[in-house]
């Protein structure tokens, strides 16, 4: 591997994880806690050994020692460790599945426990990037058939017979000679005492065998508890004698307090106490932003007295922050070359010899996560010790967040794990845990922090605004001979060190460097884009603008070249291959952690999903008037995704989308049920981010407060029918890809695709809002 | 002191009369099934039933609630067996969960005032209720299913 150099934000293995940042020789300033630093460190100057892809190139790798992930009572139940994070695409349901089925169990008497945060115990629990499944399957198919193993040896014991002669049923172990049996309970004593055997001596199940891996009949494990009322999210928390915390947070990042006057707000009823919190210093990473706590005892009362607050802000260097200014900037750094990231054949040349030129801008705001549960999080310090309960993606992370805010060894610090209602990226990010712990070491009592919508939108990792400017040519066939693409982003990088200025390698690797196009002349470029706000990754992450942008222009170019979009996508992918593109020096291909010989950019694949949903999808069908139909494929966290999305457009402007179709290849599918199911979120909260996503700033400030601002899809513009289209690979042992974010990119450009069909008027900036209302006012008029 | 009845219990409750019945549920009652989204009437996560009528509880005073019938999701069935509770785990509707005891207690509401919703009417009833996770399809397939079922209370 390359060394980056040393002004290069470097991400070792992690798109989420292991932000490092080298200042000359040497010297490495981390966002993380010690023990990570040790080992990226490390990683860095063994830089000649074999990297490490997947699960294994985690931070505490992966584990599969049965011991960690099973139990067994003396009553049969199983109860199955699961080290991720439940956040509404099923893990906690799909991780027990593969278990489960491997161990032989009752589905029945499977039940789930959530393990605490404990990387160095368990292996990396991230709950992001995709991969929980995709990192992880193997390693729970080795726990389970190991348990299976020990359970089949300990009968065989108890029997005295051949191990060989023994077979585990369902929830049994049989000795078929003699007809003994004896259940998972019976010998879940015996069985846990002996040595977990070795991994290469385990013999998995074969496919045909499988009983819920692959079947989607498995209905959620904590489905009942959900419609019941009894789920516990982080904001559901409780312990006896909890208190109750808001927080008034500078409301521009990089902002303080100033002063504050209490008086009048600690009077009011139920209010206990008042207190400042620290800012952190820029950049703030995971950590607090500071402000001035209400805590009271109930939330209802804290955020009333916190609005009696008087509090003077200093705003701090991001003052002027303002969105519409901002974006003028990002048109004009797109108007000139900026950092070349990747340069095939002789871009000038094909410009200078085409038959046609097109160029086209592409615009997509800040976006804000609004997890329908905001940020919530209960913490109890006491005896120096501290505990908490919270719905986190990340439980390592706040671990070694909370243990350094509070000046406490990690292992004096107990993350519990609660379910989350919605994460979306953003509870990856442990500050408001951080907020909790602290408030709780002051009064002495739990305290519970909930963060209000506003808290929420005003202050939430923001989604990053990106300006894309694209120029092609256009060879007297219509084929496409030059490809220029500016984008300009600010980067993550800029919320964990000093701002980068340039996106990361990460970030061109979702969907700018790892262009697929059969182009012979591209030139991509990177110009300058500073950070002004608190910006964070956001489910699919920098897939969604470059995914809307990318495909939004080839569509365009096929309508210029007057061809049919689909024949011209496919034509622009062109022969199957592995597609391997020359990068600029300093900036690395990105392929989501994965090794590139597994998870090649594969163009048969792209073609696949394309060619599923276009004939799914009826592709050329006749519609009437004011419908059309629009296309989008993407690539992202190596899983293939194509949408077809259907539109329907009034006179006055109004969208109805009568169906959407959706196709996924994702390689084997561990449970197709939550694979559609995320296939179908993801194209409804697509359509909304495209309908009416956008945060925007005034004086540094977040202009939207709450849903009637910051909007999200209702159910009557929803989709009425949404299609989901299994490419699903029969054989197990093929690599798996992401689930959770690869369906949210290609929605936006197959809607706008769509309602270019619709109206013949293009979208090129998002949100959409009322941009077609006075296009087809026009018309009709 | 204002006397209510949550889930057929009689409480006493002698704090701040304007408090949101919300945090009364949740941080005085434990009642943490009503969730909170936005505080503000726009997302319904905080649906509960006062005297069988759906109210968002977020924006209801605790006063408004004097000598009423309060219901939240954990008091809709003895057991979890509404028709509603049944077909959302039939039809897997739930991604986080986290919206879809505000929304079942609104499709209960519904279904008390339409047995056999039309599309327009669900449109109509379930609007107010976000899903950030986009589990729409699913909400309306699993009301029809229940109100096929013909036997909501
Ligand atoms: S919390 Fe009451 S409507 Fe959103
Ligand atoms: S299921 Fe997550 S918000 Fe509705």
């Amino acid at each position: 591997m390359k060394r980056s150099p040393a002004d290069q934000l470097i991400i070792v293995n992690d798109s989420r994880r292991g932000f490092l940042r080298g200042f000359g020789a040497g010297s490495l300033v981390l966002a993380f806690g010690g023990g990570a630093l040790a080992r990226l460190v490390h990683a860095q100057e063994k830089k000649e050994e074999a990297p490490k892809y997947g699960g294994e190139g985690m931070p505490h790798g992966l584990r599969d020692d049965p011991h960690l992930f099973v139990e067994i009572a003396a009553d049969g139940t199983v109860s199955i460790v699961c080290i991720r994070a439940e956040m509404g695409q099923g893990v906690r349901t799909s991780v027990a599945m593969v278990i489960a089925d491997e161990l032989g169990a009752d589905w029945a008497r499977v039940k789930v426990k959530q393990a605490p945060g404990d990387e160095p115990k368990y292996g990396n629990q991230n709950t992001d990037g995709s991969r929980s499944l995709r990192q992880s399957f193997a390693a729970l198919r080795r726990a389970g058939a190991a348990a299976r193993t020990m359970l089949e040896a300990a009968a065989a014991a108890a029997w005295a017979v051949d191990v060989a002669e023994v077979k585990t049923g369902v929830h049994e172990v049989v000795h078929a000679k003699s007809g003994r049996k004896m259940t998972f309970g019976e010998l879940a004593a015996k069985a846990a005492a002996l040595p977990a055997p070795k991994a290469d001596t385990l013999k998995l199940k074969a496919p045909a065998e499988f009983r819920y891996i692959g079947k989607g009949k498995t209905n959620l494990i904590d489905g009942a508890d959900i419609v019941a009322g009894r789920a516990q999210y982080g904001i559901d928390a409780h312990l006896p004698g909890t208190l109750f915390a808001v927080v008034a947070r500078p409301p521009v990042y990089g902002g303080k307090v100033a002063s504050f006057d209490a008086a009048g707000a600690d009077k009011l009823p139920g209010v206990v106490k008042i207190v400042p919190l620290d800012t952190t210093p820029l950049p703030s990473g995971f950590r607090p932003l500071g402000g001035v706590a209400v805590v009271a005892d109930n939330t209802g009362s804290a955020i009333k007295a916190r609005a009696q607050l008087k509090i003077q802000w200093d705003a701090g260097p991001n003052a002027s922050y303002d969105s519409l200014a901002y974006r003028k900037q990002l048109e004009a750094a797109n108007r000139k070359p900026g950092k070349r990231i990747r340069d095939d054949g002789d871009v000038d040349k094909a410009f200078a010899a085409a038959a046609k030129k097109v160029s086209a801008d592409y615009y997509v705001p800040h976006l804000a996560h609004a997890t329908m549960e905001p940020p919530a999080a209960l913490a109890q310090f006491k005896d120096g010790r501290c505990e908490v309960w919270a719905c986190t993606q990340a439980p390592q992370a706040a671990r070694e967040e909370v243990a350094k805010a509070l000046g406490l060894d990690a292992d004096k610090v107990t993350i519990n794990v609660t379910l989350l209602g919605g994460g979306f990226g953003r509870k990856s990010k442990p500050d408001f845990i951080v907020e909790a712990a602290l408030l709780s070491r002051q009064l002495g009592k739990p305290v519970k922090v909930t963060w209000t919508r506003e808290d929420d939108l005003v202050n939430d990792y923001f989604h990053a605004v990106a300006h894309s400017h694209f120029e092609a040519a256009l060879d007297k066939s219509g084929k496409v001979s030059g490809w220029l693409h500016r984008i300009a982003a600010p980067s993550i990088g800029s919320t964990f060190g000093p701002d980068p200025k340039h996106e990361g390698s990460f970030e061109l690797g979702m969907g700018i460097t790892d262009l697929p196009f059969a182009i012979p002349n591209v030139r991509l470029e990177n110009p300058e884009a500073a950070a002004h706000t608190r910006i964070g990754w956001f489910r699919s992450v920098y897939n969604i603008p470059h995914a809307f942008a990318i495909q939004s222009f080839v569509a365009e170019l096929a309508h210029a070249a007057g061809r049919d979009h689909k024949d011209f996508l496919l034509e622009l992918l062109g022969p199957d291959r592995a597609v391997d593109s020359k990068l600029a020096d300093g900036v690395e291909p990105w392929n989501y952690g994965e090794d590139p010989a597994k998870y090649p950019i594969d163009t048969a694949r792209w073609r696949r999903v394309i060619e599923t949903v276009t004939k799914e999808a009826g592709w050329g069908r006749k519609l009437a008037k004011g419908r059309g139909l629009g296309l989008a494929a993407h690539r992202s966290f190596v899983t293939y995704t194509a949408v077809v999305c259907e539109v329907e457009v009034g006179d006055d402007g109004t969208i109805v989308i009568p169906r959407v179709d959706i196709a996924v290849d994702c390689g084997p599918q561990i449970n197709p049920e939550r694979v559609r199911s995320q296939m179908e979120g993801s194209v409804i909260q697509g359509i909304g981010l495209a309908r009416y996503g956008e945060v925007s700033f005034k004086e540094g400030r977040a202009e939207q407060t709450n849903f009637h601002q910051f909007q999200i899809l209702r159910m009557n513009e929803a989709p009425r029918e949404i299609r989901v289209h299994l490419v699903a690979h029969e054989d197990f042992s093929q690599p798996l890809g992401g689930v959770g974010e690869p369906g949210l990119p290609p929605v936006a450009p197959a809607f706008v695709n769509a309602l270019f069909a619709a109206t013949g008027k293009r979208v090129r900036e998002l949100p959409i809002r009322g941009q077609l209302k006075p296009a087809t006012a026009e018309k009709a008029a | 002191m204002i006397t209510l009845t949550v889930n057929g219990s009689e409480r006493q409750f002698d704090g701040d009369p304007t408090l949101p019945l919300l945090w009364y549920l949740r941080d005085a009652l434990g009642q943490t099934g009503t969730k909170f989204g936005c505080g503000m009437a726009l997302c319904g996560a905080c649906t509960v039933h006062i005297d069988g009528q759906a109210t968002r509880s977020c924006v209801t005073p605790v006063a408004a609630a004097a000598g009423k019938q309060v219901t939240t999701i954990e008091g809709l069935s003895p057991d979890g067996q509404h028709p509603l509770q049944k077909a959302w785990q039939e039809l897997n509707v739930a991604q986080c969960g986290y919206c879809q005891p505000g929304q079942i207690m609104q499709a209960a509401w519904l279904l008390k005032t339409k047995p056999n919703p039309s599309d327009a009417d669900i449109d109509e009833m379930m609007s107010g209720n976000l899903c950030r996770c986009g589990t729409y399809t699913r909400i309306r397939a699993a009301i029809k299913q229940a109100a096929a079922q013909g036997e909501t209370k």
